[in-house]
């Protein structure tokens, strides 16, 4: 149900736009949503940073994945178990370019006989997430030539390397077929997986599916209709100069539904779980150091107030008993 | 005895999940899949909300009139006190990483124990009040209102967590059930929700300063009766120091250590460590807990109880702490200690009076791990050790989930481990280090009316023990926490049978050879040593 009512949207997201450009509301889409996405959803990334990183981290709790660094000579993980700045560095670049985490995956399996647990190592959502996030980056640099001009030199090396496989004509780039691949195998996961079926949401289908939208769509720009680009980079370009204005050539209207789906998800971006983008550079188990017993850290409403029972009010309990077994007291009684 | 199923029939596990919604699966007490609660008079000495008396399968639990404000009123609290909670409860993206990782959901399979869903429980709360759209697409976005019904799921799941962070290590943004957890359970407390095997301890530590309630002057008996014990063993009479001022060291250890077999054992290797070495060291009564069902409490309560160690060693005038071998003591000293109590400026950074060898590591809190202790004094060779003696064992390494995923000791106690036995096999990789499995029992479940849970919760540790057990003839799992050693040995009777538990300083004063002690014929729980089977005294 979850995931039809996603589906349902997003196909309204495209109708939408492909109907209002056909009615002469170009400008709303082309010009005045991408504008309201962009402010969106800058100021509401924003926030949402501002907000957490404003909130307090009282302890120091890393989750640790190796040996502590104690006795000279044990050797200790200084990646899995950072105890200073460059450790902790070196496991969120390790975290958030290799998916480090994930890369431990395993899967259980049960045997009645035996009995027998066994784990194997599952490495599938490791790989299609990665593939998935890496390819999402290089087609968002790719698109930079839209916004550029002239295009800057990083973009055309991204673009030689994505068509190197130089198949048909327009080129076809490979980031395109493995995005596809990659999100398809995150919804069938979500579909198929009894365990991932359970815990879906709808904000968890919705997205899958706005950015499968924004990939078939864009696909279709490219491959099937072949759309003027001169005239989607004259529209680009108005925008980002701030001198926005229709290009006089007319432009297909499913880049309007492309558009209008990347408008639609930048505005969705900052009030959703894609918010882990930001999230997991101030997660307290992985950004802390292992350090806490080595030097302080400062929990900022730590509470003074806080005493234990005395000893003065232990040993007033006890100090009758405690004389006659021979321990020491400090008051006689 | 057996109130629980077999083996066989526990181990019929459905890992499958329901086609209904887990929102509108109704929450089942029966007995064995949870602990009884707090009791009224303890609540009241703790100062805690709402005592009475109620029992989790009565309908009416008697919740404060105005219930549904309290909890969300701490709720929001929570959000401003911990940066983690509010992070935890937006960035997961459901990926499901985590849903196998849980030894409840492996023993158990209710879909509820996969650490996402224990997390949606709270989330969908969060999302139902701080949310606007999800409020208006209700259970689609997974949100709901705050009914009777979810304080009772609530109880039952967040006590059906050992806070052991294997989803943690697993999660891609790193997100803690153990945290998530601890705040659920404070926002039980607000409505009197709790349990007693949690806070009963918890309010003894307070007054007599161990969870067992154990007074001085038993304490003192107790400790008496093992020295006599050793004697017997060993031929030599250890006097050790109580409560004794002026003291270079103040040694801290979980009270289970001198209350019950087997921890018992591994008291003795201490006192026989220290006689070894001469240390100059004192026990204490008032600080006689080095655990912290505080920890499972709240965090005001964490660090009340912990107070008592810097307390003592400032009283007393030691110059630094020792600390025994237990699983949670070692999370909170490693990880909350300094910064609730600290700095403890009074005390030095710990330098081994034998070796000299200064421990940067515990440089803040000025503690110190006995299994990084001993294994420094036997790099440097000051033990004198005849590891044929535990030549009867042939041991596995348990890693205590606290001091593996919240410190990262793994090699300390393998270390000394493979220099007082000869016959040392590691269980497979995925079940050991950072991958470590709970016995089931932490986080203050270790209680009898909730064995049921724990030997299903204990299946992946259990199967693993016996895997080696099975290949290599593994008979002693060995471990460096109190809470293993009282939950270990029922887990292992039932899914490993023949294996026993011992904790890793037994198995040093087994090993050590103390200055004119007598020839030893057995061990220290009085077993005959390999050969000596036929001795007599």
């Amino acid at each position: 149900m979850a995931a039809f009512y996603s589906f349902l949207a997003v196909l309204a997201l495209i109708v939408i736009p492909w109907l209002g450009v056909g009615m002469g509301m170009g400008a709303l889409f082309g010009i005045v949503l991408p504008y309201i996405a962009i402010i969106i959803f800058m100021v509401g990334f924003t926030m949402r940073i501002v907000d957490w990183a404003k909130s307090p981290v009282p302890f120091c709790i890393p989750t640790t994945g190796g040996q502590q660094k104690s006795l000279p000579w044990i050797k200790n993980s200084p990646w899995d178990n950072p105890y200073d700045k460059k450790g902790v560095f070196m496991r969120m670049v390790l975290e958030v370019l290799c998916f480090r985490s994930l890369f431990r995956n395993t899967s259980v399996k049960l045997q009645q006989e035996g009995p027998k647990v066994g784990y194997s190592s599952e490495k599938s959502l490791w790989l299609f997430a990665l593939i998935f996030h890496y390819c999402f980056l290089l087609i968002l640099v790719r698109h930079l030539r839209f916004f550029m001009a002239p295009v800057p030199y990083p973009v055309h090396i991204a673009e030689f390397l994505d068509s190197i496989l130089q198949i048909g004509l327009p080129v076809m780039y490979q980031s395109d077929a493995l995005i596809l691949a990659g999100l398809l195998f995150l919804l069938a996961r979500r579909v198929f997986d009894g365990k991932v079926r359970y815990i879906s949401l709808m904000q968890d289908y919705f997205p899958l599916l706005l950015l499968v939208g924004i990939v078939v769509t864009g696909i279709w720009m490219r491959y099937v209709v072949k759309v003027d680009v001169i005239a989607v980079k004259e529209l680009a370009m108005g925008i980002v100069t701030l001198h926005p204005h229709m290009p006089k050539a007319a432009i297909d209207p499913s880049v309007y539904a492309h558009l209008t789906l990347v408008c639609a998800l930048f505005i969705y971006f900052p009030f959703s779980k894609l918010m882990h983008m930001g999230g997991v550079f101030l997660s307290p188990t992985r950004v802390a150091p292992n350090m806490s017993r080595r030097a302080m850290w400062v929990n900022p409403w730590n509470d003074p107030s806080i005493k234990p029972h005395s000893y003065a009010a232990y040993e007033d309990d006890f100090r009758e008993k405690m004389i006659e077994a021979g321990l020491p007291v400090d008051k006689q009684a | 005895m057996a109130k629980y199923p077999p083996p066989e029939e526990l181990i019929k596990i459905n890992y499958t999940t329901p086609v209904k919604s887990w929102m509108d699966t109704k929450t089942a007490f029966k007995p064995g899949n949870f602990s009884y609660p707090g009791k009224p008079d303890i609540l009241k000495y703790l100062g805690m909300p709402n005592p009475r008396e109620w029992t989790p399968t009565d309908d009416d639990w008697k919740l404060p009139p105005d219930w549904q404000r309290i909890v969300m009123e701490k709720f929001r609290s929570l959000l401003k006190k911990y940066r983690s909670f509010k992070i935890f409860m937006d960035i997961c993206v459901r990926c499901g990483a985590c849903a196998d990782k849980c030894h409840f959901f492996i023993g158990g399979g209710d879909p509820k124990n996969m650490p996402v869903l224990r997390a949606e429980l709270l989330r969908s709360i969060y999302r139902g009040e701080f949310s606007a759209a999800a409020k208006v697409l209700g259970k689609l976005a997974g949100a709901r209102k705050l009914e009777e019904d979810v304080i009772k799921e609530w109880f039952l799941y967040f006590y059906q967590c050992t806070e052991c962070r294997r989803c943690s290590l697993f999660c891609p943004y790193g997100i803690d059930t153990a945290e998530i957890t601890m705040m659920a359970r404070e926002l039980l407390h607000e409505v009197g929700c709790n349990i007693n095997w949690i806070l009963e301890p918890a309010a003894n530590c307070n007054r007599t300063g161990n969870h067992l309630g154990i007074q001085p002057h038993a304490y003192k008996d107790m400790m008496d009766f093992l020295c006599d014990d050793i004697e017997e063993i060993t031929g030599k009479r250890i006097r050790p120091n109580v409560n004794k001022k002026g003291c270079e060291i103040l040694f801290i250890t979980p009270s289970g250590d001198i209350f019950a077999d087997p921890g018992i054992y591994t008291y003795m290797g201490y006192l026989i460590l220290f006689e070894h070495l001469g240390l100059d060291v004192t026990w204490s009564t008032y600080a006689s807990e080095g655990g912290n069902f505080g920890l499972f409490t709240s965090d005001k309560m964490m660090k009340k109880l912990n107070a008592k160690m810097y307390a003592e060693a400032e009283r007393l005038g030691a110059k630094w702490i020792l600390g025994g071998e237990c699983g949670h003591m070692w999370r909170v000293i490693n990880q909350y200690m300094s910064t609730m109590n600290g700095p403890a400026d009074f005390l030095e950074t710990p330098v081994s009076p034998i070796t000299g060898t200064k421990f940067d590591a515990a440089a803040g809190t000025k503690m110190l791990h006995i299994a990084e202790f001993t294994a420094d004094l036997i790099k440097h060779g000051k033990l004198n050790l005849d590891p044929s003696r535990n030549d009867n064992f042939k041991t596995t390494f348990h890693d205590s989930c606290n001091p593996a995923r919240g410190m990262g000791l793994f090699e300390e106690p393998r270390y000394v481990l493979k220099n007082v036995c000869r016959y040392f096999y590691e269980m497979p990789e995925n079940t050991i280090r950072e991958q470590t499995f709970c016995c089931g029992g932490g986080a203050g479940l270790n209680n009898e009316e909730f064995t049921e849970t724990r030997l299903r919760g204990g299946l992946p540790r259990g199967n693993a023990v016996k895997y080696v057990r099975d290949r290599h003839g593994v008979n002693n799992l060995a471990c460096v926490c109190a809470i293993d050693r009282a939950t270990l040995p029922p887990l292992c009777d039932y899914w490993a049978p023949g294996v026993g538990v011992s904790g890793l300083h037994e198995l040093v004063g087994n090993a050590i050879i103390l200055d004119g002690e007598k020839k030893r014929t057995t061990d220290l729980r009085q077993n005959p040593l390999p050969g000596m089977e036929d001795e007599e005294e």
